[in-house]
């Protein structure tokens, strides 16, 4: 027993060592990160953010020096109080209680005493700095914007806050992020990749040279410049004429899908959110949640499309041989459902599928709508077949571009009804409100966009993007070089774009002619309503229209939604004949017209729910 | 006197294994005191120059221990006891303080400390007195003797202060168990301890619980004749409890907050991410920062003079006390389980050649020798890796320092010597 009992001690000794050994060295071992090390400190080295250009080259958003005054406070020597504050524009006691707080961080590390000083200031410190020792000047980048628009595109950049240091191990506290918009979506094009140099340092936090010679350490690598689809003239056009108005323009591109314009009102100034008042005007303009500026409505709003929806619904019917152009259909200033009247404003009389069109006749395209769910045995088979048709032209769902954030709109499907009234408890005739783009169907400003460009490009369409170039080269991403086709054949379109053209020539929006430029459009007028004190109640209509231009070979596509505007061609109808020929020609010849819509504002519209009062909605007074 | 038949006759594992633990050590403190100004390796101003010379050094003590004759170790061992006994006491007058421990003679091109004499003469004296014909281990007058001599440079070494070279002979008291002092004594000096520091753990209450358990345990699994010893029983109980009471009380009252820190730490007391990293930053920096050093070297290690913690001085104390730290860096879990092989090599080794001897003076010597090296490697190592409280005492043959490679040497070779010669002796 006594013999053993020493060799046991040490076997049981020799197997506790081995055991904790390699509880800490197998178990709690933890791939060797660098960045964890205290003995390891990185040096990074920024490279400069890239400029955002817009199609035509013109500078969106570059990059502005700025300066920081830092200190480190144990490396700070007894100074001259007097001169240091002159020379920085602080008082005594502010400096002292800066420097305080700076001690309380770290007196180690370097904190910002004095930031973002001007260029001049920046001059006149730098000779002097290096007589204040534990002092120095940090050069830091701002955005700078060339624009007052396009802050919904644009987007903006702040530092990264836990969640992104969790999510993704390349930010390091105090670096900064896209946060919305193109510098979100394209932030590792726009950053580039910032070098490294891990230095080894000793416990008193010195330096002692280069971590393995160096052989890690990573030169950085420049953010790339981009241009982006935006039409820089028209974008601030758009917004000038979004003046006091609320709702959302996308302009496309039909051939390309590119994005010519994307304009959300209310807006703001992009400059806004840069340096030192940014988080300050961010609160400002987050809290204001009824004018909500932050909220981009050209991809975000999804108000019930309205009339332009009736152009779809006629293509469905051609392609499924329901109906021919030449189809009659009578509208007895309405039409009936059951036994209930709905009203229609066209004037009542037989139309054909042309003069449905241009006059908008709900009449008509409550008839189309049927024959659709006629030929086929069952409301399901008629609904998924008329639905199919539907997203092929990009809606009911996201479409996949490379804009920050979307909204899928809505096209509503056999399940969603069978959910909403039972199994084979509804027809086409509870859901009739759906063939004059009101009840169920909703749509984004950019679906609307899209879905004219699919009718321009007659059956086609390029999922909408934002991104041009990078580094000046174009680019070729399948997603948006390849074609998509719509369901609907090629040969079905002509008399679409020929009821489209005649709103411009005789319809509803004959007013807003462009001379020179033939324009294929339609209006819309969107009921809408709201909830004021647990009552569900009417608002003014949402004025909507889409168009593309010229018929024959279209250049723009646009979408226009003005919410409680009233009728589709008094504002938006107006807003997007003033885009097109500014992006057609260049400048506008109606300057009357222009005149009108960029000091027209909607003001008292918005303000009436919250007047308390009583109001009246869909009134003429200009 | 150097015939073949020492070469024969020593014993060649243990040498092999000396060898490779001091040329370890050696390239570990190379390493933790490696500066890129200083890459020479024969450069005696430097730490691992120094380390380098007293290797050469020990050669020379093995040489000239191996060379003298056997007998003379034990007839000596009174003599090296009382010389070493006056430079201890000396240590009052004469010592040199180096990082506030007056442990140490200044002679000029080292310092000596007079400790590390009295390990090696005590545990020779040791194993002479209880070797002697006329002493009884079981009468208690010749216990406390045993222990007298064990004590006295305890008690010695204690106020210079140097509390861990101190504890050391303690571990003495094994070499008494090893020659028939009752183990109960030891099985209650350890359940003194599991009480004490289940108390800091758990508190009273459990222990009180637990004890009650293992009484109700008792009475149901005992044989129905056994006549229960009611008494002692209560009294053991009794004991126990008031023993606890008074951990808490002495624990509360009596310790430092130093010392309580030190406990909090080794026994994970402290909860409080606050406070905990508190400790961390203060009397848990060292093992703190050596667990972590030992963790980033994961199962292979970042390889010879690549440990980041290591060149950047984070470590505190990491050429001599925590030395082991630096082989967990560079070398991973292969080179310290390397290391922990070869200790558990030497030790049973150390067993066997000293139940191999024929005489008492050489086994008692030998676990003397065992007892002594394996209290520092069991400290050592428990406290850089964070399982035992901090107590600085070096890794035998591997830590930094002069003369603590030296006497190590020197008590490991008179044993081997002894061993060397048992079949010669033969009274």
């Amino acid at each position: 027993m006594k013999k053993i009992l020493l060799s046991s001690i040490i076997l049981i000794i020799g197997i506790t060592f081995i055991g904790r050994l390699s509880y800490l060295q197998i178990f709690s071992f933890s791939t060797d990160n660098l960045l964890e090390d205290p003995a390891i400190k990185p040096i990074y080295d920024y490279p400069e953010r890239g400029y955002i250009y817009d199609r035509n080259g013109k500078l969106l958003v570059g990059n502005d020096p700025a300066y920081d005054v830092m200190v480190i406070p144990r490396e700070v020597k007894p100074l001259d109080t007097l001169e240091f504050c002159k020379l920085i524009g602080l008082d005594k006691e502010t400096l002292i209680k800066r420097l305080k707080k700076a001690r309380v961080y770290s007196p180690r590390l370097p904190s910002v005493l004095v930031p973002q000083l001007s260029k001049e200031d920046y001059a006149k410190l730098q000779e002097k700095m290096r007589h204040f020792e534990g002092f120095y000047i940090q050069k830091r980048s701002l955005r700078y914007y060339d624009t007052k628009s396009a802050a919904n595109v644009l987007g903006y950049i702040s530092e990264v806050n836990e969640l992104d240091l969790a999510q993704n191990p390349y930010y390091v506290q105090g670096e900064l992020k896209g946060r919305t918009g193109v510098e979100k979506t394209y932030e590792d094009t726009l950053r580039g990749e910032k070098g490294i140099q891990y230095i080894q340092k000793d416990r008193f936090n010195r330096d002692i040279g280069p971590y393995k010679d160096g052989i890690l350490d990573r030169p950085p690598e420049q953010g790339k410049e981009i241009s982006i689809t935006i039409d820089k003239d028209l974008q601030e056009y758009g917004e000038r004429l979004m003046h006091g108005k609320r709702g959302g323009i996308v302009a496309l591109e039909p051939s390309s899908g590119e994005i010519l314009s994307m304009i959300s009102g209310p807006t703001y100034d992009p400059s806004l959110l840069v340096g030192r008042k940014r988080s300050k005007n961010y609160t400002k303009l987050y809290n204001d949640s009824i004018a909500n500026p932050t909220w981009d409505r050209s991809i975000l709003a999804e108000p019930s499309p309205g009339s332009p929806f009736k152009t779809l619904n006629a293509l469905i019917a051609l392609q499924e041989g329901v109906m021919t152009p030449e189809t009659k259909i009578k509208c007895y200033n309405g039409f009936y459902v059951g036994k209930t009247k709905r009203g229609c404003h066209c004037g009542g009389g037989v139309r054909d599928m042309n003069v449905g069109i241009y006059r908008s006749c709900n009449a008509y395209f409550a008839g189309t709508f049927r024959k659709i769910y006629d030929k086929f045995e069952t409301t399901d088979e008629g609904m998924d077949v008329w639905e199919k048709h539907m997203r092929s032209f990009g809606l009911g769902g996201y479409l996949g571009s490379d804009l920050h954030t979307g909204r899928p709109g809505r096209i509503p499907s056999v399940k969603y009804y069978d959910s909403w009234y039972g199994d084979d408890r509804w027809t086409s005739s509870y859901i009739i409100s759906n063939s004059i783009g009101q009840g169920e169907v909703a749509a984004t400003p950019i679906q609307l966009a899209n879905m004219t460009a699919a009718i321009a490009n007659r059956g086609h369409f390029f999922t909408p993007h934002i991104l041009k170039k990078v580094d000046g080269k174009d680019i070729t991403i399948p997603e948006f070089t390849e074609l998509k086709q719509t369901t609907i054949d090629r040969k079905h379109f002509e008399p679409i774009v020929r009821g489209m053209a005649n709103v411009y020539e005789k319809g509803t929006a004959k007013w807003v002619k462009i001379p020179g430029i033939e324009i294929a459009g339609k209006t819309g007028t969107v009921e809408n309503f709201t909830i004021i004190d647990s009552v569900k109640t009417q608002l003014t209509d949402h004025s909507v229209f889409v168009a593309f231009a010229p018929v024959s070979k279209p250049e723009i596509a646009i979408a226009v939604y003005i919410e409680n505007g009233y009728y589709g061609a008094r504002y938006a109808g107006h807003i997007a004949s003033l885009m097109i020929e500014k992006y057609m020609k260049g400048e506008i010849t109606r300057k009357d017209l222009e005149k009108r819509m960029l000091e027209k504002t909607l003001e008292h519209e918005y303000a009436k729910p919250y007047s308390g009062e009583e109001f009246k909605i869909n009134e003429y007074v200009w | 006197m150097f015939g073949k038949s020492l070469l024969k006759r020593i014993d060649w594992l243990t040498i092999f294994t000396y060898i490779a633990l001091v040329a370890i050590g050696w390239v570990n403190i190379y390493s933790s005191t490696f500066t890129e100004a200083e890459p020479s390796i024969f450069n005696f101003g430097t730490l691992h120059g120094k380390q380098l010379f007293f290797i050469g050094v020990s050669i020379i003590a093995i040489i000239v221990i191996t060379a003298l004759e056997a007998n003379f170790y034990e007839r000596f061992s009174s003599l090296f006891y009382i010389i070493s006994i006056v430079m201890l006491l000396g240590l009052f007058v004469f010592g040199k303080t180096i990082a506030g421990a007056t442990s140490w003679y200044d002679l000029g091109f080292f310092n000596l400390q007079p400790s590390e004499l009295a390990k090696v003469a005590t545990s020779l004296a040791l194993a002479k007195y209880l070797s002697d014909i006329q002493t009884d281990i079981k009468s208690r007058k010749d216990q406390l003797f045993a222990l007298g001599i064990i004590l006295l440079p305890a008690i010695l070494i204690i106020p210079q202060p140097d509390p861990g070279s101190a504890l050391v002979f303690f571990a003495l008291i094994f070499v008494i168990f090893r020659e028939g002092l009752p183990l109960s004594y030891l099985l209650i000096g350890l359940l003194t301890i599991l009480v004490f520091v289940m108390t800091l753990m758990f508190g009273t209450i459990w222990i009180a619980i637990v004890l009650g358990l293992l009484i109700v345990l008792f009475f149901l699994l005992k044989k129905k004749k056994f006549k229960v010893p009611i008494f002692p029983l209560i009294s053991v109980v009794v004991i126990t409890i008031l023993f606890s009471l008074s951990v808490d009380f002495v624990f509360n009252n009596v310790f430092e907050q130093r010392h309580r820190d030190r406990f909090s730490l080794w026994l994970r007391l402290e909860k409080d991410p606050n406070k905990l990293e508190q400790i961390r930053k203060t009397i848990g920096y060292n093992t703190y920062q050596s667990e972590k050093a030992i963790e980033s070297g994961g199962f292979f290690g970042k390889g010879f003079l690549e440990g980041t913690r290591t060149k950047g001085d984070f470590v505190p104390e990491q050429h001599t006390d925590y030395i082991f730290s630096t082989v967990g860096e560079e070398w991973g879990f292969l080179g310290t389980a390397t290391v922990i092989l070869l200790f558990t090599i030497l030790f049973l080794r150390l067993v066997y050649l000293a139940e191999r001897q024929k005489t008492a003076f050489p086994r008692m010597y030998g676990y003397g020798v065992i007892s002594i090296l394996f209290i520092h490697y069991f400290i050592n190592i428990g406290m850089v890796i964070g399982i035992l409280p901090t107590i600085g005492i070096p890794l035998p043959f591997f830590s930094y320092g002069g003369s603590g490679l030296l006497f190590f040497t020197i008590l490991l070779f008179i044993f081997l010597k002894l061993d060397s010669n048992r079949l010669k002796e033969g009274i």
